[in-house]
């Protein structure tokens, strides 16, 4: 019977199944960061036990970090102290960590893919729920919690259920101005945020297909937001030679090895899903959130929807969304004036992101009440970008150029809203509070709709400018 | 010792009901506590902001301190994977959650922490939330190998039929006979996990 990438990476991982009928599934990368794993450090010394696999474990700094100044030792003693004990952490257990030394520190959730970590047919675990973004190189990587980081650094292993798999089809060719995080926007509003519980996703069908490896990453981040603790695109061609040459790729006649195990781990045609969605790419247009969790958003042009509109068991969201956002049902989206832009995060951090956002930029100035900041993902990106000169853009067009992070994804650094302030953020969330202020406000969108927004001050439709 | 002492079989304790669905963790624990290397003190902090904001919040009201069994509605728990959430529920005083759906991360960590989240229909949770509201002293009884749940102030003593009751393992049992499991294979090469695939010799100059 033919097979899904699902079922045979997990069948490859299985070290037994649990009389509780999980599966102890075996880790082939973890990845690490300074939030989530000082408890879990904490535990393995109590139980005096070691780092079982420190092969496949490495570590990075993004989510406490500041991106303005980095002089050791931080302004924000909780950092400054987050940090220390990841050094120490780390060196104590032998583990590899990119830190600003190294030239390689960024979101882990960057660097996993960028340094070639991240690869086909493997599966990943990392403290973060935006792991599912590793699934782009066809892996089946997902977020776990502190005490099951614990279990990962001690036995390689997590107790895992096997989820059921559902495909996701993106049928069609995108217009101009519509990119990879307006189709995920899509795909979660069509599907909602529960959809996914219990599944994982396959993306495929033609507007997958043709991605670029940095908009798969974009594409499968987002998964967790519709529900689903992973999401991958079977490896093809593209992600071949995307990880050609990657530092922790293999290399050489090890590639070539290497090449023909990542092929045969993709679905076969036939295979049987639990469930099929289909979504037209053609009919996506630049999406904007205008609520309080990634599924509520319309397309640019729309308006935004009454509670009425929805299932009475959501109405009461729907109305918490509305006075949270002050917003009035009808209203358009476009047009509503922002205070903040923000272009970073895991889900948006990456070169060709900052490549969309310059080229909007490059149209204007951002306008005179919003505060605009670009956030490279990584420091590799941050040194890439420089060397195209997109600093020097976004520069002289008003934003600031920051150094790496998480920033104001989550506003664990000095990087938050205040008070009521409205943000247009590339980033994955808009939950209450997400930004740092506890009354702050988020519209998700790509970042070339965020540099439109920065130089309009109010979110505006990018393919206008970009006509 | 069976793994299977492990097993948290019943809770039981006063109910308390937070309305609404799509809860994210964010909401349950903002992230600025998570700056912490200890989750000493998370309790109090649990919905911090939305304390705040308001008054009315379940967790502000005396008559809900000291309640055990949380309610919840539909996908509780969703977003970002911290276990800084779950954790504050816990040093709150939560020791079960009856819900809709939850977030898989969040109840993955439930499960690691011993706190068992079971899954009622719209139906029995509003009439769950609705009996606590009504008699908040009065104490819920939560079944996992029977799963379901009982509030003893309903006249009929309904039954909230739940599903989704898996074994409820301490991480300790999980990870001590993982180790035990794993160590003749530490004597193999790098990839031999791989043998369940049968037949094929395992790359061994690559991760997996």
């Amino acid at each position: 019977m033919a097979r899904t990438l699902l079922d045979k990476v997990w069948e490859a991982h299985t070290v037994r199944v649990l009389p509780s009928g999980q599966t102890q599934l075996l880790i082939g990368l973890h990845l690490i960061h300074e939030v989530t794993t000082p408890q879990a450090f904490q535990m393995l010394k109590e139980l005096k036990l070691k780092v079982r696999m420190p092969e496949r474990t490495f570590g990075t700094l993004d989510h406490i970090i500041p991106t303005a100044d980095q002089t050791r030792p931080y302004a924000d003693p909780e950092a400054e102290e987050m940090a220390q004990h990841m050094y120490r952490n780390m060196k104590e257990f032998g583990l590899p960590l990119f830190d600003m030394a190294s030239g390689k520190q960024g979101i882990v959730h960057v660097i996993g893919p960028e340094l070639g970590l991240s690869q086909p047919g493997m599966t990943i675990a990392c403290g973060d729920s935006h792991t599912s973004t590793h699934g782009a190189v066809g892996a089946i990587a997902f977020g776990i919690g502190t005490t099951q980081v614990r279990d990962v650094l001690a036995t390689q292993c997590l107790a895992m259920a096997k989820p059921k798999l559902r495909q996701v089809r993106v049928e069609g060719v995108l217009a101009r101005g519509v990119y990879a995080k307006d189709v995920i926007l899509a795909i979660i509003n069509q599907l909602g945020v529960k959809g996914g519980v219990g599944y994982a996703y396959e993306y495929a069908g033609p507007v997958i297909e043709r991605m670029t490896m940095e908009e798969r990453l974009t594409v499968c981040n987002m998964s967790i937001e519709g529900g689903a603790r992973c999401g991958y695109v079977n490896p093809d061609a593209t992600t071949i030679e995307y990880l050609r040459g990657r530092p922790y790729a293999p290399q050489s006649a090890a590639f070539d090895r290497a090449t023909a195990w990542w092929k045969s781990v993709a679905t076969e045609p036939g295979a049987k899903f639990d469930d099929v969605a289909r979504i037209d790419g053609a009919a996506i247009e630049p999406v904007v959130t205008w609520g309080i969790n990634p599924g509520m958003s319309v397309g640019v042009s729309q308006k935004i929807p009454a509670p009425e509109s929805a299932p009475e068991t959501e109405r009461p969201t729907f109305r918490e969304a509305l006075a949270h956002m002050g917003f009035q049902a009808g209203q358009p989206i476009k047009g509503a004036r922002i205070d903040v832009a923000f272009v970073g995060s895991c889900t948006n951090g990456r070169l060709s992101d900052l490549r969309a956002a310059a080229e909007v930029a490059k149209k204007g100035k951002v306008a005179k009440h919003v505060r605009a900041l670009i956030v490279p993902g990584s420091q590799q990106v941050a040194k890439a970008a420089e060397a195209e000169g997109l600093n020097e853009i976004f520069l002289a067009a008003g934003f600031q150029w920051r150094k790496a992070g998480c920033s104001m994804c989550l506003g664990m650094n000095d990087d938050k809203l205040q008070g009521r302030e409205m943000s247009a953020s590339s980033s994955n969330r808009n939950f209450i509070g997400r930004q740092g202020s506890p009354t702050g406000r988020t519209l998700l969108m790509s970042p070339a709709m965020v540099a439109a927004a920065a130089i309009t001050g109010v979110v505006t439709d990018v393919r206008e400018i970009l006509k | 010792m069976s793994a299977t002492d492990f097993k948290r079989r019943q809770v039981s304790g006063r109910g308390i009901p937070v309305a609404g669905n799509d809860i994210d963790t964010d909401r349950i624990i903002p992230a600025r506590f998570l700056k912490a290397v200890t989750f000493e003190g998370m309790g109090e902090h649990a919905f911090e902001d939305a304390k705040k904001q308001n008054p009315e919040h379940p967790f502000n009201q005396k008559v809900y301190q000291g309640a055990s069994v949380l309610v919840v509605g539909q996908n509780f728990g969703c977003g970002s994977s911290r276990e800084h959430a779950p954790q504050a529920l816990m040093r709150w005083g939560i020791r079960a959650i009856i819900g809709g759906s939850f977030g898989e991360i969040f109840f993955g960590n439930c499960v690691m922490l011993g706190i068992p989240c079971l899954r009622a229909s719209q139906e029995d949770i509003e009439w769950l939330q609705r009996e606590i509201g009504r008699a908040p002293q009065t104490p819920v009884t939560v079944d996992v190998e029977k799963q379901e749940c009982v509030s003893a102030t309903a006249s009929s003593r309904r039954r909230s039929r739940t599903a989704r009751g898996i074994s409820w393992w301490g991480g300790r049992g999980i990870r001590r006979r993982s180790c035990s499991r794993l160590a003749p294979r530490s004597k193999r090469r790098r990839g031999s996990c791989r043998t369940s695939r049968g037949g094929e010799s395992p790359p061994i100059d690559f991760l997996f």
